[in-house]
């Protein structure tokens, strides 16, 4: 079980939840998951989250594969200037 | 109001050119010229990157109309290497690094020129009070007077007086 | 393409990499050749203009463009009409670049026209009849966060809690009204929460706590180049853009969706570029143009005014905050609150989230709560400025962080380094840290000569810490060798800093030749695979990795064809000093072949050899600075004196420390510009007052000293060199260290930006009334 958490607006969007335990071996299993726990946040998964594997951030990294050793944190998409 | 026809001096070359009484002449330089490396920044005289020389006078030829420059001696950055011999400027702002994005650099090239023809050994406030008419959001200026300040000690050391 | 799965070992010497050899486009930048957004022509080329709203909110009811279409001359008008709304387009980006049925800020495009001249396309924007219902606007974000504020958006609803009314002032000073629960048409786009621990409990531990409200004003990029594009489409729906961005890839991707053509028809060059910051990673004038040239069928060209780039691109947010941290007597810190208020024009989207995430991220903190709110109000939509959102919030943390060191007499670094993330810190925005190098900036900052200098009257030190995340991202180079040995690498990132320069030093180090011997262009759409834009201080980083790994690409075919010609197995055949030479004794005993040499023989072994790499590149690792910085004030008149700079930051590893210190220089001075004179300056119209550089003004070379700076390398272990992105990073500091400057200088807390003169001087006059009384 992958121990998955969310930041911010994603929280907001899961009822308030930012803990969730998670059956996948990679990030596109998390989102799925995810979606299907949380209607609300689907959309916003859908159209693109940051996600921060042992303090690594990623955009878009659908199959880095995870284990539930890894610190596994969704946040906003982010963009710099 | 008809347009006018206007024959200047160039960078040395004789140059013809029809332009309406209300055009600039940093318009008349870009769009009936070709000649892009004078830059509109702002288009009222605030930012410099459009600066030329008239008669050896610094000028934002944003400000200057294309019928005004009749009979005139203008210089505007392609004229200041020599060929392929770049003015010590140039290659000191190279050297410097004193440019990132290159936009403002032809104009701060033509005031830094204009600037050690009358003062060929100036202090880093007497550099930076006449370049202030240059904006420049890349560099933060540090690199740009440094270029400026070690060409004019290279200039005095080559015994070169005149920055032209 | 997943990296490869070596761990990877970062060299602690090099060769190239760390010199400092002047760039390659440098001699087209000081001649005038080098060619940006508005110096390209086109045979028969067409003038663009747009038309403009004059009012800050209004309806259009009706546009007649029929006179402007008459004019001889005028081969085109366009109005929302001619954009269509297409399938999955973002209606957002759509409705700025052209306003459909209601204007929402002065200067949102409502019309445009292409003409033979710019005379006549003037003359035709004049004959263009629009009918405005002038509506009610709102500019301040905490007006806009009032139940009863005008609305600028009927589907954007809120649910106020009693907290929010109170934040927003709607009972302030009033008798306690109260509204229907559930929500209702608002302009608060969002509301965010990060954080971690118990802040309740966190403040009950502490022996200070100090709190405030800051504001800080929207301000603008700033870069002299002004938007400008060559549009021209064909009669079979093939096009063409030259366009000055820092993305010419999402320009092409987002146009194409937005004119309903496909990616492949639309072929987009990225000219050089006059500055962005940040500012041009999206289109205003783009999907115009070619929506222009569909029309006329003649290519279009648009440049914009300076007055148009404030008007109606994209500003960064103004802000209202409040923050509040507790500390013990010993400087340990117990607890941080924050609560952000970020407007960001017309659209949802102001970087409240990244500046809520930003915000205490230099500390480590076991209480912390960041609540951030996105809102909308009749101003142009803003665009990213360089770590967007950071800098507000950092300078609201900053002056807290100060007044604590004040507070408890703890020296200002002393303070930082006692709170400091460091690897393995739980950051304030959830993930841990890895490997960084906040400690290291601090630590240098004391040490550094600055630091020490004595101050005299009316002046005073401010110290700050920032931090950016840094971002990797789509990314496709090539590298080619040429028959002469020399090569041509092609990489699809603007060049926004000097970054080709740094591209062929880790060419070059990779392969072990000469500087001179590669050459980098910044390649069309049509040459590369999917580049995402030159933002997040990402260049160096992902457009480096990919280079590097296109490089080690190129060596092991190089390797492989001198295998060939010494009829070796590939695996007897290394690359060392730019030769392919056998692996060993056993190898056999060949002389070594240089990378001239093989290029020479290439068309014998097989043909042209190239490398390449395409990659979603990650492991961007975060960069932290420290700023230390010197004012003097004047008190009679209010005017303030920067009189030392320090800027200490971490790099990673430097590839051209040049133009790293440029980035620390620039990033710098645009914060000092932040902090002491720009803003937006809206009248009771709705109108913006001062969309030029007379009155918007930014600092100039007399404003400034030399920008000092330091150089921290703590090697990112997530790229092959260690680098690490450093643009944006740098603007995060100097807002609050600054104003902390200035405060100390004044002996009065700023809490208002900019600190220009008139405010400082009424502070000073408010301290000393306080004093009399």
């Amino acid at each position: 079980m992958l121990t998955v958490k969310l930041g911010g607006s994603l929280a907001a969007k899961a009822g308030g939840k930012s803990e969730f335990e998670i059956e996948g071996r990679n990030v596109a299993d998390v989102l799925r998951a995810l979606g299907e726990l949380c209607p609300e946040l689907k959309p916003i998964l859908d159209k693109g989250v940051s996600v921060s594997i042992d303090g690594t951030l990623h955009r878009e990294a659908l199959y880095q594969p995870l284990t539930p050793a890894n610190e596994i944190f969704i946040l906003p998409r982010m963009a710099g200037g | 109001m008809g347009a006018v026809h206007i024959s200047t001096t160039i960078n040395g070359d004789t140059v013809e050119y029809i332009c309406r009484p209300d055009e600039s002449l940093l318009d008349v330089l870009r769009d009936r010229l070709g000649m892009t490396g004078s830059k509109e920044g702002c288009g009222t005289g605030d930012c410099g990157a459009c600066s030329v020389t008239i008669d050896g006078r610094l000028v934002c030829s944003c400000l200057v109309l294309g019928a005004e420059a009749g009979g005139h001696e203008i210089e505007t950055i392609e004229g200041m290497a020599d060929g392929d011999k770049l003015h010590p400027l140039q290659q000191s702002f190279l050297e410097h690094a004193a440019l990132q994005c290159g936009i403002c650099t032809p104009g701060f090239l033509i005031a830094a020129r204009s600037l050690l023809e009358r003062n060929p050994d100036p202090t880093e406030t007497e550099v930076r009070y006449w370049l202030a008419g240059n904006l420049c959001r890349c560099t933060g200026y540090d690199k740009i007077v440094r270029a400026v300040m070690d060409t004019a000690k290279d200039m005095k050391k080559k015994g070169r007086r005149n920055a032209a | 393409m997943p990296l490869d799965t070596k761990p990877n070992v970062i060299p602690t010497t090099f060769k190239t990499v760390g010199t400092r050899p002047v760039r390659p486009d440098g001699v087209d930048k000081v001649t005038g050749r080098a060619r940006f957004g508005a110096d390209m022509q086109a045979p028969g080329m067409l003038v663009g203009r747009v038309l403009r709203s004059p009012h800050a909110h209004a309806r259009i009811v009706k546009i007649d463009t029929s006179k402007a279409e008459a004019l001889p001359g005028v081969k085109a008008v366009i109005t929302s009409k001619d954009m269509p709304a297409q399938e999955g387009c973002d209606m957002d980006v759509l409705t700025n670049v052209m306003a459909r049925d209601k204007a929402l800020y002065d200067g949102h495009a409502v019309a445009a026209v292409a003409a033979v001249d710019a005379a006549v396309a003037r003359k035709a924007l004049k004959l263009i009849k629009v009918d405005y219902k002038v509506l009610p606007h709102v500019t301040d974000v905490d007006e806009a966060m009032k139940p009863d504020a005008p609305i600028l958006h009927a589907h954007i609803e809120h649910e106020y809690q009693q907290d929010l009314l109170e934040t927003a002032g709607h009972v302030k000073g009033k008798k306690e009204r109260t509204l229907p629960k559930g929500k209702r048409p608002s302009n608060i786009a969002g509301r965010y929460e990060f954080g971690h621990g118990d802040i309740k409990k966190g403040f009950a531990e502490a022996d200070v706590i100090v709190e405030h409200e800051f504001t800080t004003e929207a301000t603008h990029q700033g870069y002299i180049e002004p938007h400008a594009c060559l549009a021209s489409v064909s009669s079979d729906g093939w096009a063409e853009m030259w366009v000055c961005t820092q993305g010419h890839f999402m320009v092409r991707d987002v146009c194409a969706k937005l004119l309903g053509l496909d990616v492949s028809r639309l072929r987009v060059t990225a000219s050089e570029i006059g500055g962005g910051f940040g500012g041009k990673t999206t289109v205003f004038i783009e999907p115009v143009a070619l929506a222009l040239s569909r029309k006329a069928g003649k290519p279009v060209k648009i440049v914009m005014s300076r007055e148009e780039v404030f008007r109606a691109t994209g500003p960064t947010s103004s802000a209202s905050m409040k923050v509040k941290i507790g500390a013990k007597r010993d400087g340990t810190f117990t607890a941080a609150d924050a609560i952000l208020k970020f407007q960001g024009g017309a659209f949802p989207g102001s970087p409240v989230e990244m500046g809520a995430m930003c915000a205490f991220a230099c500390y480590d903190l076991r209480n912390v709560r960041i609540i951030g709110y996105d809102v909308v109000t009749n101003r142009p939509k803003q665009a990213a400025y360089r770590a967007p959102g950071a800098p507000m919030a950092a300078f609201a943390v900053e002056a807290c962080v100060g007044e604590l060191s004040e507070k408890l007499k703890m020296d200002a670094i002393d303070i930082r380094l006692k709170n400091a993330a460091k690897e393995g810190t739980v950051s304030s925005y959830g993930p841990t840290f890895g490997p960084v190098g906040l400690v290291e900036t601090l630590q240098a900052a004391k040490a550094h000569k600055n630091y020490k200098v004595k101050l005299g009257p009316n002046q005073g030190r401010g110290v700050a810490s920032g931090f950016w995340f840094n971002f990797g991202g789509q990314t496709c180079t090539t590298l080619n060798l040429n028959s002469d040995g020399t090569l041509g690498l092609a990489v699809g990132t603007p060049d926004i800093g000097g970054s080709r320069a740094s591209m062929c030093l880790m060419a070059a180090e990779e392969l072990g030749i000469a500087y001179d011997d590669v050459r980098t262009i910044v390649a069309d759409t049509g040459s590369l695979g999917y580049n995402d834009i030159s933002e997040g201080s990402r260049v160096t980083f992902s457009s480096g990795l990919a280079t590097i790994n296109a490089a080690r690409d190129c060596k092991k075919k190089l390797c492989q064809r001198a295998a060939m010609i010494w009829g070796i197995p590939e695996e007897a055949v290394e690359w060392k000093d730019g030769h392919a030479r056998p692996a060993g004794a056993n190898a056999g005993n060949f002389e070594p072949l240089s990378i001239k040499e093989l290029a020479a023989k290439a068309s014998g072994t097989g043909g042209p050899i190239a490398g390449h790499f395409e990659v979603n590149a990650d492991g961007a690792g975060p960069s932290f600075a420290t700023h230390v910085v010197d004012v003097e004030v004047d008190p009679e008149t209010g005017a303030m004196k920067v009189l030392r700079y320090l800027v200490v930051q971490d790099a990673g590893k430097a590839i051209h420390p040049d133009y790293v210190e440029g980035q620390f220089q620039g990033g710098a001075v645009q914060g000092i510009g932040w902090v002491l004179n720009e803003e937006y300056i809206y009248g009771a119209d709705g109108r913006l007052q001062n969309p030029g550089f007379l009155d918007y003004r930014i600092p100039v070379c007399s404003d400034v000293p030399m920008i000092d700076t330091v150089i921290v390398e703590v090697p990112n272990p997530g790229h092959p060199y260690g680098v690490r992105g450093v643009g944006e990073t740098s603007i995060v500091p100097p807002l609050a260290a600054v104003a902390n400057a200035v405060s100390a200088a004044m002996g009065v807390r700023a809490t208002t930006l900019p600190m220009s003169p008139p405010k400082v001087l009424a502070a000073l006059e408010n301290k000393m009334r306080k004093a009399a009384d």
